[in-house]
């Protein structure tokens, strides 16, 4: 008895010893595989998010081409640092936030905000004159029409990228302030200001590539 | 005492931002129900930032996400 005690203590210690190296290479396969899926699956979330992430940049960038460089750039960055994304969070404002440090990186300054003068003091502005020269129509949706495609992305190109980056964001990305301003790395009261002078300055240049409103 | 168009234009934006109070939004509602010429350039205003969006929105090229699929890393 007690040396089938023995002997099956033995053997229990054999597999004890067993037991303690298998399942920690077990448990390496394991967190390897754990980590090979998740990082499978952050890359099919991040590319499913590269229609945003280009349409944003489009605007932020002077040109496709530099959107399209930099969004390469943006994604190589992205997939080598993918452990420092915490799941869960907003991964199109943490691909944003690269793209902009890395747009910055190419030297893209930040402005200083310009000094806007004859900057439109009334928001109804555009509206008004748009109506103007509407030959009397001023049903709203007919006067948005008399803005061409051009004229709005000609207008929108002309508006000082500090200004235009919030517009973009915001309104054309849809990002909350919050994430504009996390995004940009400024107080969200600037992301707020910025914003609102912004959009002034883009209804002065759709007034004057629409109707030839002078500055 | 304030114009109240003039009060109201001021709220248009934080009002289509929708950051209004309920009472500053119950206010500019009231004002806009009585008021076409507020409630054209708010309407406008409205179509306005659809319509931008709509025109600045340009499809990524499709080489360019056959790139970006390239740039995944390969698993051991």
């Amino acid at each position: 008895m007690s040396t089938a005690g023995t002997v099956g203590g033995v053997e229990a210690d054999t597999e004890e010893e067993l037991d303690g190296l298998e399942p920690s290479e077990g448990e390496t396969a394991q967190r390897i595989a754990g980590e090979a899926r998740d990082r499978v699956r952050f890359e099919e979330e991040a590319l499913a998010l590269a229609d945003q992430v280009y349409r944003v940049a489009r605007h932020l960038t002077g040109s496709r081409e530099e959107a399209e460089d930099l969004v390469q750039e943006t994604y190589s960055r992205a997939f080598r640092s993918w452990r420092s994304y915490q799941p869960g969070t907003n991964m199109r404002a943490w691909l944003l936030r690269i793209l902009t440090n890395l747009n910055i990186d190419r030297g893209r300054r930040s402005q200083r905000a310009p000094q806007m003068q004859a900057l439109e003091a009334n928001d109804y502005f555009l509206y008004d004159r748009l109506a103007e020269n509407s030959d009397g129509l001023s049903d709203e949706d007919r006067v948005v029409e008399r803005l061409s495609q051009d004229d709005i992305v000609t207008a929108l190109s002309a508006v000082p990228h500090d200004f235009r980056d919030v517009i973009v964001l915001v309104d054309i990305g849809d990002f909350s302030y919050q994430d504009a301003a996390q995004i940009l790395d400024i107080p969200i009261g600037t992301v707020m200001s910025r914003l609102h002078r912004g959009r002034r300055i883009l209804k002065r240049q759709l007034a004057e590539s629409a109707v030839g409103e002078e500055a | 005492m304030k114009d109240p168009c003039a009060h109201c234009e001021e709220m248009m934006q934080p009002y289509l931002d929708r950051i209004l109070t309920e009472e500053e939004m119950a206010e500019a509602e009231a004002h806009l129900r009585e008021c076409e010429y507020c409630r054209k350039r708010y309407r406008f205003e409205e179509s306005l930032r659809v319509y931008v969006r709509q025109a600045v929105a340009e499809q990524m090229p499709v080489e360019l996400r056959q790139k970006l699929a390239a740039l995944r890393i390969p698993l051991d």
